[in-house]
């Protein structure tokens, strides 16, 4: 065959030709801007839309933000300064960063501590959001909430302290008596962890001196601390909250049943502001003559059922979309139904309602905000209520209404890009 | 066995609610502590200075009231409410006064069933405009945008006032001071309008104070007074007694300076020795010390004073005294007799 | 959930087994609940009796019939100080219907655009897009009706730099006036046409001015309307008498210029007809007088309500079509079809079973976030019933629970509505 092929070929090449670049147009920058940009005559037009939208934002914010003054310390001496150049006033976030923070009720001397509890958040949280850290370091997690409650409202420290035991022997109870009933159980663990708060406050009330930080009364929360102490708390509470609704939504108990499906369509049906109003205005109506609790309970009360109407909405997607197969191996085992929840359904049906959970949570976080509509100085309510009203700063607004976009645009998009990493991470069926 | 159950547990509900609710004054007594409803912040009336303390003039009148009763001017607790908070906090029991630059009438005190004790500030509503609009009077505010604040009786005047003079009115609502002010300023409003008090506090806070004029007109009687509920009237007297006693002490020529000298030795003028307690027992009446006016005027001095330091003439606020004077000097501010 | 292994054991009921039978367990369970219940709400109501002021004032809702007394500046329907509150609140619930029903179109407008543009293969388009969604999902809807507002009361001129010889601001167009306290739009109406109005205000002979000359009912939008509906079909007829052609001879015939004909030789006709002109706003004393104000309250929350729900339609809009199998896009793409079609064919009609839960859900959010409405001083019905009513009578607890009710009972109809819709359009399976 060679031999044939000789013959009737002139010439054959013995060896590969080495792979040429692409000609200068198909390959590279060129080829990519031709390829995204330039493939239509309208998509070139859409794209010299966008380049000229994308121009004239940049070219309004970049002189804003680079000519930009930190210092003076009313308008009149910031104008000076900027000599009738575009440019912002940033010495109002200078001036009133304190009050952005902590609110201007929070006493100055003090702010060290929600600095502190703030920082020690991220040594907190971290054990609970990534899982290949040490197990052991969620110890510090489960001490956070009671160290950041006595570090920003003060007090002794006996107050917090019996709270943690009281949840502790709680659980401890709770473990003891379960394996003769759930429900005995949990009735238990009621009793005990209200015998250890009850002697708790008597005694935090005898040595009220001990370990004593300055108390700050919740009225003087405010600025971005309010925000988040309200995003944090009410989310917490909400969650385990939101699993017992959702649970009570599909229970077979038409009394539950019925209670679950009224509050969760009540709660959804009208808007979180209404609930602020009744929270703020006519609650004190339906509590004994007298009693006096904070604003922010009842504030932080009323975001919490707001929430937990929502997040059992999304558990109940995520119980649903579980195949029966789940339920009735549940049953065959032989499990009752507190086990089956517990370590076949909920695990399952919690890891399909993250991302569901995570929005709820972002959302809550944003709505937040509201509570500067009932007069408490929240972020918002500083801004809208203290600085702008200031003679100082008057005609100043564009400053501040960036900073309240960054800071809450930061905490928002941080969460939810970790809740599409953790997806990720817990995704184990095979792609 | 439901039923019982059910029962039971109304039963119980029941002997909950059978608890009857003990007279204010003992309640303030036992707690330690005066539950004072102010304003969020208005300047001259009730406003947080820089450490926090609350200043004002109503805020005077918590403090006198504290003292009167506790002997203790700092032992109030000041909550601040708004228009929409106020009448529901101290309904609900939240508060025990609410001293909050408040408009006594009709229907607040015959429907809602709240006792005004007294009219502590005389004022009345008016109108603040640009200069450069060339209005001179509010008769000439046919067509105009006004601003005003939501939740207060100056929203009705101002229908009233601009219906019967058949003027047209486009209003724009407004939730805060802040923004009343950025609106007034940038001109997305001809006019604002507020009590007289209010207008002068917010002029002296505008960049140029000189461009803009208070219009003559005042639209309203507003006799703004502190407040309690209806039925605890033995509550209602000390409070009002307490104000009156400010009201006597500066006819009666006692201030903050003399008072101590004053009680310490009996004068001739039996009424300031039954105010100061030298003579008779009118505290044991109310239910409280015999040095309970002493107390109260040794805070921040008589009305006089108070007014002096919080909205006279020294002050950025700059109000004359105008109704608000004794009635010995033209004013409304009449105290009866001690005795 | 249990096995019996053998017969029930034949003895009688014990109390022991109100808690160990399983039979039982779940009546004890339910007595409780209730039990539970009726002592928290009986307490809570018994706390609300024992109110001593609640005890003298009582809850009474004939403070709804008694005269408002103050002044609503958008007025869907007549309204004086003197009208009940009852009116007042029904103005309120009006207007926040209103302004619900503008930010609902304008979302679902932007939200499918920048959704379907986010899967874009244009790379600035797509990032653009991007951070679009990112921006204004992340930050909350009150600062971004507070940074509307903030930009139309400073941004804009104030009616008086319209004023003088040579003003700051001039008219859009000579027709259009954007300012500060809103926008002044021309208001169309007509001359001829039924139900003349009798004395038109102007009765002193300047027939320049827009009162001037006859001014017909505003009925006569009925007519307008009419007519549209008249189109509307015609133009489907004429669609089906295309497909008909299409199917019969293969070639679909050129109908462009009869749609947009019928779409607009009738309505230019029965405008011509009636009379229609244009009533444009002028500055005559303090505020421009005639035309239809659009306040800046109105644009801020309508505004910002579309832009931020946009955002997280977009979203949905995105996880739609992307939930669509791409078999689909590359079966289509086979037959030969062009991008656009593919998408509008093919992607979208399947795309919309996915899309429109989550969409009906972002409707009620965005009437729910309406009564937002009074940071800026839109008069919907927070801030009627639920703020100045509120103030003015003090009767806090009716306020509320009316506002609730509201509230809920819209939200309940929207929900059920949507939901029954989504059913008919919902994947048969059987």
């Amino acid at each position: 065959m060679s031999d044939t092929h000789e013959e009737t070929i002139a010439f054959v090449r013995e060896s590969e030709i080495p792979a040429a670049p692409p000609p200068e147009r198909q390959a590279g920058a060129i080829r990519w801007v031709r390829d995204n940009l330039f493939s239509t005559w309208f998509n070139a037009i859409v794209t010299l839309v966008a380049l000229y939208v994308i121009w004239w934002l940049l070219s309004g914010l970049i002189p804003w933000i680079v000519n930009g003054t930190w210092e003076g310390s009313s308008v009149l001496e910031c104008r000076e300064i900027l000599q009738g150049e575009t440019g912002g006033c940033f010495s109002v976030l200078r001036e009133r960063w304190s009050q952005l923070l902590f609110g201007f009720q929070y006493p100055p001397s003090l702010h060290w501590r929600p600095t502190l509890a703030f920082a020690l958040l991220f040594v907190a949280v971290p054990p609970a959001l990534f899982f290949k850290l040490p197990r052991w370091m969620l110890v510090f997690t489960a001490v956070y909430p009671f160290l950041a409650y006595w570090l920003i409202w003060g007090g002794t420290i006996i107050t917090p302290v019996f709270a943690a035991i009281g949840l502790v022997v709680g659980y401890l109870v709770f473990v003891r008596v379960e394996k003769r009933s759930f429900m005995l159980g949990l009735f238990a663990a009621l009793v005990a962890a209200t015998v250890v708060w009850w002697f708790g406050g008597v005694i935090a009330d005898e040595f009220s001196r001990v370990a004593r930080l300055r108390p700050v009364a919740s009225r003087a929360m405010g600025g971005f601390m309010l925000n988040m102490i309200l995003g944090i708390v009410c989310v917490s509470l909400s969650l385990p909250l939101g699993i017992l609704l959702a649970l009570g939504r599909q229970s077979r108990l038409p009394v539950v049943k019925g209670f679950c499906v009224i509050f969760i369509e009540f709660i959804r049906g009208v808007p979180l502001i209404t609930l602020l109003f009744v929270a703020n205005v006519i609650l004190a109506f339906f509590l004994p003559p007298g009693t006096n609790f904070d604003l922010i309970l009842r504030v932080i009360i009323m975001i919490t059922l707001f929430a937990s109407a929502y997040i059992a909405e999304v558990i109940r997607g995520g119980l649903a979309a579980l195949p029966k197969g789940q339920y009735e191996a549940g049953d065959s085992l032989g499990l009752n139904y507190a086990q089956s929840m517990r370590l076949i359904i909920l695990p399952q049906a919690l890891k399909i309602s993250i991302p569901g959970i995570v929005n709820v949570a972002v959302g809550l976080f944003k709505d937040t905000t509201l509570v500067s509509v009932i007069s408490m100085y929240d972020l918002v309510g500083i801004i809208r209520g203290s600085i702008l009203a200031s003679t100082a700063w008057s005609g100043i607004y564009w400053e501040l209404w960036v900073a309240a976009c960054a800071m809450f645009f930061v905490v928002c998009y941080g969460i939810s890009q970790y809740s599409q990493w953790l997806e990720r991470q817990l995704r184990t069926d095979h792609r | 066995m439901k039923t019982s159950v059910l029962f039971g547990t109304l039963a119980f509900a029941g002997l909950a609610a059978a608890g009857a609710s003990a007279a204010t004054l003992d309640d303030v007594k036992a707690r330690g502590k005066l539950n004072c409803g102010v304003n969020t912040g208005l300047a001259g009336f009730a406003e947080p200075d820089a450490s926090g303390e609350w200043r004002g003039f109503d805020v005077a009148i918590c403090r006198a009231v504290a003292a009167a009763i506790l002997g203790d001017p700092s032992a109030v607790n000041f909550v601040s409410t708004t228009g929409k908070t106020r009448f529901t906090s101290l309904a609900s029991g939240e508060i025990d006064v609410l001293a909050r630059n408040t408009t006594w009438t009709f229907s607040r005190d015959a429907d809602l069933k709240f006792d005004f004790v007294g009219v502590n500030y005389y004022d009345g509503q008016g109108f603040i405009v640009p200069k450069s609009l060339g209005v001179t009077s509010a008769t000439e505010l046919d067509g105009a945008t006004v601003c005003i604040q939501t939740g207060t009786t100056t929203e009705l005047n101002l229908a009233d006032y601009f219906r019967v003079n058949d003027m047209s009115l486009e209003p724009v609502p407004i939730e805060t001071e802040a923004e009343a002010r950025t609106q007034f300023l940038a001109g997305a409003c001809d006019a604002y309008t507020t009590d007289r008090s209010g207008l002068a506090a917010v002029r002296v806070a505008y960049p140029n104070p000189d461009d803009y004029v208070i219009l003559p007109e005042t639209i309203s009687k507003e006799p703004l007074g502190p407040l309690v509920r209806h039925g605890d009237t033995e509550w209602g007297d000390i409070i009002r007694w307490t104000y009156y006693a400010l009201v006597a002490a500066e006819e009666y020529g006692i201030t903050k300076d003399n008072v101590e000298e004053l009680a310490a030795a009996p004068g001739d003028n039996p009424e300031v020795n039954r105010i100061l307690g030298t003579e008779g027992e009118l505290g044991a009446m109310l239910g409280l010390d015999s040095d309970w006016a002493k107390n109260a005027i040794a805070v921040n001095g008589n009305y006089g004073e108070i007014f002096a330091d919080n909205l006279g003439e020294n002050t950025q606020i700059d109000l004359a005294r105008g109704l608000n004077a004794l009635y010995t000097e033209g004013g409304l501010q009449y105290a009866p007799p001690f005795r | 959930m249990t096995t019996m292994t053998g017969p029930p054991r034949a003895d009688g009921f014990r109390i022991g087994k109100l808690l160990t039978d399983t039979r039982y367990r779940s009546y004890t369970f339910q007595a409780i609940a209730v039990v539970l219940l009726i002592v928290f709400f009986g307490w809570l109501v018994s706390n609300a009796i024992r109110n001593p002021v609640l005890q003298q004032s009582g809850i009474d809702f004939g403070f709804l019939s008694e005269p408002a007394g103050y002044e609503i500046s958008q007025q869907p329907i007549p309204y004086t100080p003197q009208s009940s509150h009852l009116r007042a609140a029904v103005i309120g619930a009006i207007n926040t219907l209103i302004v619900a029903l503008l930010a609902c179109v304008t979302a679902t407008v932007l939200g499918v655009i920048a959704g379907i543009l986010r899967l874009s293969n244009n790379w600035v388009i797509r990032k653009l897009m991007s951070v679009y969604v990112e921006i204004f999902r992340n930050i909350p809807v009150l600062i971004w009706i507070l940074i509307f507002m903030t930009l139309s009361v400073n941004v804009f001129p104030p009616p008086s730099a319209f004023r003088g010889d040579d003003p700051d601001a001039t008219p859009v167009l000579g027709l259009m006036a954007v300012t500060n306290r809103g926008i002044y739009f021309p208001r169309p109406y007509f001359t001829n046409g039924i139900g003349q109005v009798p004395d038109a205000p102007a009765a002193d002979g300047d027939d320049t001015a827009p009162e001037a000359q006859e001014v017909a009912s505003s009925a006569n939008w009925l007519i307008v309307l009419a007519v549209l509906a008249g189109s509307f079909f015609a133009v489907r007829a004429v669609n089906n008498w295309a497909t008909v052609r299409q199917n019969a001879t293969g070639l679909r015939p050129t109908t462009w210029w009869m749609t947009l004909a019928l779409w607009v030789v009738p309505l230019a006709l029965t405008l011509f007809l009636l009379g229609l002109r244009w009533d444009v706003p002028e500055l005559r004393g303090f505020n421009f007088q005639g035309g239809i104000l659009a306040r800046n309250s109105l644009i801020a929350l309508w505004f910002a309500l579309s832009v931020y729900t946009g955002a997280f339609i977009a979203e949905n809009v995105r996880a739609g079509i992307l939930a669509i199998s791409s078999g689909q896009t590359e079966a289509a793409a086979a037959l030969g079809l062009r991008p656009r079609r593919i998408m509008g064919l093919v992607v979208l009609p399947q795309a919309l079973r996915i899309i429109i839960p989550p969409l009906i859900s972002q409707y009620l959010n965005i009437t729910k976030n309406t009564s937002l409405a009074i940071v800026v001083g839109y008069m919907d019905l927070t801030a009627t019933l639920g703020g100045i009513t509120l103030n003015q009578t003090g009767r806090a607890l009716e306020c509320i629970l009316l506002l609730m009710a509201f509230y809920l009972t819209f939200s309940l109809v929207i929900s059920a509505v949507m939901n029954a819709y989504n059913a008919s359009v919902a994947l048969k399976e059987r």
